[in-house]
């Protein structure tokens, strides 16, 4: 295979290479993103390979080797990529192949030839042979030779283990056109939406995987998108909650089977409580009770339970507490508040859990849209989003040149101003003070920028004022009120109401704006009655100012602008 | 992005507010940070585009709508842009055989590399500008032989079975091989990457390697020739078959028409074959780069020879060198025992002579020492025995401890000292099992 396709023959797809689970997508014709299921009708494959007498399993096959086969069964290596050995976690591995330290990389010792021997076979190569079986699965899917993929990593993957994704990628036959954050894919994944409006907002994506969890607040501006803040945590993910059950069943075993013995202490019975207690949480997800069962679990006794889903809560709410915090930390991190966030996106195979996602609904603000399966009916597969966001990013680009994509994420490109403060107009009244301020350009919006808005006038219409400002978002904290305050709109009058009925104790907590900064005063006269104003305003990538303020279907208007601020001497701000 | 619509009234302008124009700035924007923007979506892409061709919105806009604009209007243009041929558009439907189907679907510059879509797309083109209804109703006689035309040519290029077959004698596809003054001009690499491209279409191996050009190296140009020289073809000639007659009356004649059929297909096959054949052969007698490659060993060759020689001489100088520096090393060697040997006798002598010395001192000592008598001249019997001893001590030790020994007499005087010194002495030999206490019981008395 040649090294570089040129873009008219590459057939792209999007990957999801995650530490427990793998998924591929392509995009229809349609331009709908569609997530393939391999040979066995796996649409988010194991991402574990496992040798028998030289043949190799890959995904499901594989995993129900970890049983029978653990030393021969390679799992959970994403992470060891490009690493040294001293700066890996073996921890997920107990239970298949353990990792080995190999000149400065991470390698296996397993046995897949066919002759028995041993062999140390090095993260790299086993990411190989696992992404050619995926590229073969994508390649008989689509009925033409996969070339070229976008691959989605973690926000804090180093540059070395891209490197070393990109090699290993390569020896599959596989051109990496583009890493792209998994936070990022997944808020891609659901703004591609052919329903999806481009809008301002703060998104935070909660990646909940098997061994990890990830979150990131990220900044959606016009389909623009900037990472505030990420927070990881190694030590909350489905693992954990399989853990939690495989705990609670192991004792109800011992209650039930004196003479059985704990199955935790025999690795072929640790093995096949882990398997069935991670399908046990699957169905959870779906139904309120599931079903246990394990034949010979433990000294050739089989066991059979049922749990709902009340008890699971129960037993994991530590777990689930913990993810929340996790969310929390990160829009802390960002130097937000989470009256700030207007979307939660749930990705990741844990994310099905209902539980997590109404406890991140309770612990955010009812603005906040938490999207995951249980709170709303459109929201897509958790576990898909990665693998999607990826797809749609590789249609994008997959017509470019090699070195035309190399330019365009070159830092060169990517390194824009970030605005600090809101630029918006005062409605109502002309005074800082009294004035109502409305953002047209929200903060944190990469520059250059162009926003309009259409506002409306005084009812008899005549000369009015367009001032616009810096604003600065507050949190305005009030004690409920004993009457209910003067309302803006019925809408919000009728929930303000509720609200006081039902939180009687609690602060109500709400965004407001401060005028930081006077930019521009303009004038419009004459208006007709009943008459809009449409403003816009077109911030360059230097800070400099253009503005236009017109009458909606009227001729004329003023134009006007103002100068880039001085640079600052150290060039910090 | 569309607009925001913000629902509460602007503030009545203030009594006395005036500006030139009716706009006057007063603050400038804060500083920005700088962050990275994640490189995804189209958003990004439209970002990306704008920043490197250092666009404004408006610009870009621009520019993008032309872009996609022209777009469209090449998809149209591409396959009704053929005109007609009167000509054909004559053509009786009965003679489909003889027709060119690529030119009756205005698709004869893509041919083979037609896709589907594109076969169906200029069908449907051509079916609304020639259907029999439409000619009628301007007027024309009802005459629907070209509609037949165009239906035939989509169902073969539709089917892909006989598709194949037309395409293996599709002769609008060929291109003639350059005659040899044609490619003296320097243009060999051309001319002959289109007859190749051309016979590609053939290959049941796809993609076929291109015949590259005068940098290529030599694992490609004999990669190339090897895949031209196992060409394996689907080519079939079942497209020029003589109609096989379908009454069923005439079995006989049916069955010599198809033998007749299978013998002039095997024979073309054959023939293509041997024709391909000599094409490599013509293009490969033609290219330079095989005669590089071959004068390229040569100067290898020569390379390896000239080196092994070189190295041979070298290794006879080394020779030669090593056997002088070995006859040098040997002579001083032989210099340096002859003076090793002059030395040590002088050694030897000088040991000798200092033993004398030392045993004359001892002797002496014995003297001094008054040959051990206490009070008076010694007896001559006492002088003897004394000497006696000394003298047998003196065999008995060597010259180290006589030295030893004669350090100690050195310079002392006392009779008892000297006594007490040859005593000690008889004692330490007595213990080394030199000599017998009774032979030397008058000292250790």
């Amino acid at each position: 295979m040649s090294e570089e396709e040129s873009p008219a023959q590459r057939v792209a797809i999007g990957i999801s290479f995650g530490n427990s689970y793998s998924s591929i997508a392509h995009t229809s014709g349609e331009g709908k993103a569609e997530v393939i299921a391999n040979e066995e009708g796996d649409r988010q494959i194991p991402s574990i390979l496992s040798y028998v007498d030289g043949e190799e399993f890959q995904g499901t096959q594989a995993k129900a080797q970890l049983v029978r086969n653990s030393k021969n069964t390679v799992a959970y290596f994403r992470d060891f990529l490009g690493q040294d050995f001293k700066s890996i976690d073996p921890t997920p591995c107990h239970q298949s192949a353990h990792p080995i330290q190999h000149d400065s990389t991470v390698a296996f010792k397993i046995k897949d030839t066919a002759e028995g021997a041993e062999n140390t076979v090095t993260v790299s190569e086993i990411t190989t042979r696992h992404i050619r079986r995926l590229k073969n699965s994508a390649s008989d899917f689509m009925g033409k030779t996969v070339n070229a993929a976008v691959i989605t990593v973690p926000t804090n993957f180093s540059d070395a283990q891209k490197e070393a994704l990109t090699k290993a990628a390569k020896d599959a036959g596989v051109e990496v056109l583009q890493f792209i954050h998994e936070p990022v894919a997944a808020v891609l994944a659901y703004d591609a939406r052919a329903e999806a409006e481009v809008a301002d907002k703060i998104v935070v994506v909660a990646d909940l995987g098997g061994i990890r969890s990830d979150v990131a607040v990220i900044a959606s501006r016009g389909g623009m998108y900037s990472i505030l803040a990420t927070a990881h945590d190694y030590d909350v993910g489905g693992t954990q909650l399989d853990q939690v059950l495989m705990d609670h069943f192991a004792k109800e075993f011992i209650k039930k089977h004196k003479s059985g013995g704990d199955p935790r202490e025999n690795d072929r019975s640790l093995a096949k409580l882990k398997l069935e207690s991670e399908a046990v949480k699957k169905a959870l997800s779906l139904g309120s009770s599931a079903n246990f069962s394990v034949e010979s679990l433990s000294n050739g006794l089989d066991f059979t339970s049922t749990i709902n889903r009340t008890r699971y809560e129960l037993l994991a709410s530590k777990i689930f507490a913990a993810f929340t915090r996790l969310a929390l930390h990160a829009v802390e991190k960002a130097q937000l508040d989470p009256l700030d966030v207007s979307e939660i996106i749930l990705a990741g195979g844990t994310a099905h859990t209902p539980r997590i996602a109404s406890a991140l609904q309770s612990a955010f603000p009812e603005s906040t849209t938490v999207l995951a399966p249980s709170t709303s009916p459109t929201a897509l597969n958790p576990s898909e989003l990665a693998a999607r966001g990826a797809a749609i990013q590789a249609s994008l680009i997959q017509e470019f040149e090699a070195e035309d994509i190399d330019q365009s994420t070159h830092p060169m490109v990517t390194v824009t101003p970030h605005l600090a403060h809101a630029v918006g107009v005062l409605c109502i009244s002309g005074d800082p003070a009294s004035g109502v301020f409305r953002p047209l350009v929200e903060a944190e919006t990469p520059v250059p920028v162009r926003r309009s808005a259409v506002i409306a006038t005084p009812r008899e219409g005549g000369d009015v004022l367009i001032k616009i400002c810096e604003g600065v978002r507050e949190i305005k904290v009030t004690k409920p009120a004993p009457k209910p305050k003067p309302a803006k709109d019925e809408d919000e009058d009728d929930e303000d109401d509720e609200d006081d009925s039902e939180e009687e104790e609690e602060e109500i907590r709400e965004k407001a704006w401060r005028v930081e900064n006077v930019l521009a005063e303009a004038a419009l006269k004459g208006l007709k009655k009943g008459a809009k104003v449409e403003v816009q305003v077109n911030v360059a990538a230097d800070l400099s100012v253009q503005c236009f303020v017109r009458e909606v279907g009227g001729k004329g208007g003023v134009r006007g602008g103002w100068s880039a601020p001085k640079p600052v001497e150290n060039g910090s701000i | 992005m569309a607009a925001v619509q913000i629902s509460l009234p602007l503030p009545v302008l203030p009594e006395g507010w005036a500006a030139e124009k009716d706009f006057k700035a007063v603050g400038q924007l804060t500083h920005a940070t700088d962050r990275n923007i994640e490189p995804v979506g189209p958003h990004f892409l439209a970002h990306a585009r704008r920043k490197r061709h250092k666009r404004t919105f408006s610009e870009d806009d621009r520019i993008q709508a032309q872009v996609n604009v022209k777009k469209v209007e090449d998809e149209d243009a591409g396959e009704i842009s053929e005109p007609e041929d009167p000509l054909m558009l004559q053509r009786d439907a009965k003679d489909w055989k003889g027709q060119d189907h690529y030119a009756v679907l205005g698709l004869s510059k893509y041919r083979y590399r037609a896709t589907e879509d594109q076969i169906k797309r200029a069908h449907r083109k051509k079916v609304l500008k020639h259907h029999p209804d439409k000619k009628a109703a301007a007027g024309s006689t009802e005459d629907d032989s070209f509609f037949k035309c165009i239906q035939k040519a989509t169902e073969v290029l539709l089917d892909p079975v006989k598709r194949r077959q037309f395409d293996s004698v599709d002769e609008g596809a060929d291109v003639e091989p350059p005659t040899k003054k044609e490619t003296q001009k320097g243009n060999f690499y051309k001319l002959w990457g289109r007859v190749f491209e051309s016979e590609g279409r053939f290959s049941k191996i796809q993609p076929v390697p291109k015949l590259g050009n005068d940098k290529s190296t030599k694992e490609e140009v004999e990669h190339f020739y090897n895949f031209w020289y196992n060409f394996d073809s689907w080519r079939t000639f079942e497209y020029q078959d003589e109609d096989v007659p379908d009454d069923n009356e005439n079995r006989d004649q049916k069955r010599h028409v198809e033998r007749k059929n299978q013998n002039a297909r095997r024979k073309k096959k054959t023939e293509d074959t041997a024709r391909l054949r000599r094409l490599v052969d013509d293009a490969l007698a033609l290219d330079e780069r095989i005669k590089k490659f071959r004068q390229q060993e040569h100067a290898q060759k020569n390379k390896k020879r000239l080196e092994k020689e070189a190295e041979t001489k070298r290794l006879a100088e080394e020779a030669a060198r090593a056997r002088e520096e070995e006859a040098r090393l040997q002579a001083e060697k032989e210099a340096a025992e002859r003076a090793e040997k002059a030395e040590g006798k002088k050694a030897k002598e000088a040991a000798k002579n200092a033993a004398k010395k030392n045993k004359r001192v001892v002797r002496g000592s014995v003297k001094e020492a008054n040959y051990f008598h206490v009070g008076g001249d010694a007896p001559a019997a006492q002088i003897d025995s004394a000497l006696n001893i000394v003298d047998l001590i003196i065999t008995k030790i060597d010259n180290e401890e006589l030295a030893a020994l004669t350090a100690q007499l050195n310079g002392k005087k006392d009779a008892g000292v000297i006594k007490q010194i040859f005593a000690s002495e008889v004692k330490k030999l007595v213990e080394a099992g030199k000599l017998k206490e009774s032979e030397a019981k008058s000292l250790l008395a």
